[in-house]
């Protein structure tokens, strides 16, 4: 049967199991928009395209599933580039769908007209440009499965006018795509030579991440940890991976890492690093980076070996599939560890726990960030799914926030986007309506993506978002008062909107708390609501991320703060 | 560690884009490519690359570990350590004068060279060999007047599978 271009995306996205687009329409996709109407999928009309692209990326992260958007060409394509860019960083499958100016016109600076394949290209995994009927397809479901497969990323498909307008005779059994999956072949030698590194390590230490996460790893890797009391740091992308609340649970390592999971670090003799790339606001100085451990380091992607940090036993391969050959093999070989020297290593970070914990001072006075998610974890039982812009409320979170599952925690990490977490959260919200969703921005962050609020409010998505409002963009202040002086140039955000006005006028509830003890009642009043909701929460203006290791210094070299920080 | 010149083969699905995204890798990570060779295998729709880049072994690992990222990348292998046969070739066009042309002509003669074209003012010659032989002909062209040279990028092949 002769199908149109527009019927058969349709077609194939159904056939691939999408249920939600996120888009914005434009000339280059009225035909593909007009179309929507003979289709049930839901599409959510965003303000702007890179809210698609977050919002797909919230979907994907929370799911483990596919996100897609839909946008025009030209300006509608370029909006998504910072996207797309956030979502390659933390390898996150999505596939973005662009409308093009038909063939004949490309490369006439066509009305609309822009090579977005040619910009992306550095910042996606792959990316088409359907030349033809003939392929459009195929190249849908091939951009589907290479979102997913391996390590995963983001896919864009660049799709003319015309293409879409054209007929074809579509038979689902006759689409053919190339096969990029990996395939992992357990090596036995390599499982001995964890055994062996495993039997001679006196401090072994767990590092989970976001391949942790992606690959779906997590019971793996927190049995692995509990069987053999192994205990466990992460990055920011691997938080969830491992229960929070787990005594053996360091907290997350690096920059603003916490002092016991740094020390950790830094006298391991034994480092199983799971899913991570050694992203350099993890190792701080590579010299000393666990200087003194044998690193073995489990990944899907041969480039992320040896990249950073120099490996002694790399291993090849998707998470799940090696942390259950590590289990088996380990369990036939009846490893056990050192009853004493387990429990040595592990009084040694007990002591250092003790020595410098995550503290913070509050008054009666000052609201302090920490307590503001603090309590939000109390009144939630940490049964919620988070989202975060990129700063010291992000890293706040990440450090006061205990999070038990994985795909709970949706973040910018590599790229570190600003204003993310309004739009991944309207993505987490629209795959979970059920559960509790929170946004936690900064009042800068909050800002370069504030429109979604309309979106929220068209539909009713229930997002909260928890502002921790402290008229600066704290993270670069704190930094100039850190290293340059206190010349806070340019970070003075006071000149702002009234939160709680601007989230009434687009039809967002706006919630303000100044006081300590106004904080309870407002996050109540806000999570009960069954509503989108803006909660302004006036926070201490220069409250800093500590501990703190200077850019490029070791990770055991750690600014913790004032004196009653370490009390 | 130890800067060297690397050739490295590279088999990629003769799509679209396909060389913008190898250049545009190497580029984008901030590596160099000293030379770039590029044509179809006896298959049509699959080409190969010969490039020839210089670093580290390590710089060199990386390079090899992010073209195997590339969808459209097949395989890539370092030839450098490789049994293989090296080959570049340079065109070289030289103005002929009445005072030079017997002097190009003995050079000719002497080095073997092949002449492509020649006319009344001007002759164009062809040369072949690895780097080093073509290096050292386009040194021995030089004080006879060359106009212009057009010279490809090196290829290579190994002697066994």
């Amino acid at each position: 049967m002769k199908l149109k271009g527009t019927e058969i995306f349709l077609k194939v996205l159904e056939e691939e199991k999408v249920d939600i687009i996120f888009g914005y329409p434009g000339g280059a996709v009225l035909d593909l928009y007009d179309q929507l109407y003979q289709s049930n999928l839901r599409h959510i009309l965003v303000r702007h395209e890179q809210g698609a692209v977050h919002a797909a990326d919230g979907y994907a992260r929370a799911t483990g599933k596919v996100g897609v958007c839909l946008v025009t060409s030209g300006p509608g394509a370029t909006n998504t580039v910072t996207g797309i860019a956030t979502a390659n960083m933390d390898s996150i499958p999505l596939v973005v769908f662009t409308g093009q100016v038909p063939t004949g016109l490309i490369g006439n600076d066509a009305f609309q007209e822009c090579d977005i394949t040619g910009i992306t290209r550095p910042c996606t995994k792959h990316n088409f440009l359907v030349r033809n009927i003939e392929e459009l397809a195929s190249t849908i479901k091939e951009a589907f499965h290479i979102a997913r497969s391996g390590r995963p990323g983001p896919v864009l498909v660049d799709l003319p006018k015309n293409v879409m307008a054209a007929q074809y005779d579509y038979d689902p059994a006759n689409v053919k795509i190339r096969n990029q999956e990996a395939v992992y072949k357990p090596a036995p030698k390599k499982m001995a030579n964890v055994l062996d590194m495993l039997n001679a390590a006196k401090k072994p230490l767990i590092m989970t991440g976001g391949g942790v996460i992606l690959g779906k790893a997590s019971d793996e890797l927190t049995l692995l940890a509990r069987k053999y009391e192994i205990p466990v740091t992460g990055t920011l992308m691997g938080l969830g991976s491992f229960p929070g609340t787990d005594p053996l649970w360091l907290g997350m390592l690096g920059m603003h890492g916490t002092y016991y999971a740094n020390m950790a670090v830094s006298h391991c003799d034994f480092m199983l690093a799971v899913g991570v790339r050694f992203d350099d606001r993890v190792t701080g100085s590579i010299e000393t980076f666990a200087s003194n451990a044998k690193i073995v380091h489990i990944d899907i992607d041969p480039s992320s070996i040896n990249k950073n940090v120099t490996i002694d036993l790399p291993i090849i391969g998707d998470t799940k599939a090696t942390l259950k050959d590590i289990l088996r093999f380990l369990e036939e070989h009846h490893y056990i560890q050192d009853a004493d020297s387990r429990a040595e290593w592990l009084r040694e970070l007990a002591e250092w726990r003790e020595k410098v914990p995550l503290s913070y001072c509050q008054n009666d006075e000052v609201i302090k960030p920490q307590y503001v998610i603090e309590k939000l974890q109390k009144l939630t039982k940490g049964d919620v799914l988070i989202t975060t812009d990129v700063g010291q409320h992000q890293m706040w979170t990440a450090q006061f926030f205990n999070f038990d599952r994985p795909n709970t925690f949706v973040s910018s990490g590599g790229l570190g986007t600003m204003g993310f977490g309004l739009p991944a959260a309207i993505g987490v919200k629209c795959a979970f309506p059920d559960r509790q969703v929170v946004a936690i921005a900064g009042d800068g962050s909050i800002q370069m993506n504030i429109q979604e609020l309309a979106t929220a409010a068209q539909y009713n998505i229930a997002v909260k978002v928890v502002l921790l409002n402290n008229e600066f963009l704290g993270m670069p202040r704190q930094w100039q008062e850190m290293f340059y002086n206190k010349r806070y140039s340019h970070t003075d955000m006071t000149y702002a909107p009234d939160f709680v006005k601007l989230a009434e006028a687009f039809g967002v509830i706006g919630l303000r708390a100044t006081k300590p003890a106004e904080v309870e009642t407002v996050l109540e009043q806000g999570l009960a609501a069954d509503k989108p909701v803006l909660m302004d929460f006036r926070i201490s203006r220069e409250e800093c991320v500590y501990p703190m290791v200077h850019p490029g210094g070791s990770i055991n070299q750690m600014t913790l703060g004032s004196r009653e920080m370490i009390n | 560690m130890e800067k060297k010149d690397h050739i490295i083969s590279i088999l990629v699905h003769n799509k679209p884009d396909v060389l913008a995204r190898v250049a545009g890798t190497l580029g984008g990570k901030g590596y160099n490519i000293d030379s770039l060779c590029v044509n179809t295998t006896t298959q049509n729709d699959i080409s190969k690359i010969v490039m020839t880049t210089s670093g580290s072994q390590t710089t060199i690992t990386r390079i090899e570990n992010q073209l195997q990222r590339l969808v459209d990348v097949i395989s890539v292998d370092d030839l450098t350590n490789v049994e293989s046969i090296h080959r570049e070739m340079v065109l070289v066009r030289l103005n002929l004068t009445a005072e030079n042309s017997e002097a190009v002509k003995n050079a000719v003669d002497t080095n073997k060279w092949k002449v492509i074209v020649s006319g009344d003012t001007y002759v164009i010659i062809e040369i072949t060999g690895d780097k080093r032989q073509v290096d050292f002909s386009l040194a021995r062209l030089e004080p006879l007047g060359i106009t212009d040279i057009t010279r490809t990028g090196l290829v290579a092949l190994t002697l066994e599978d």
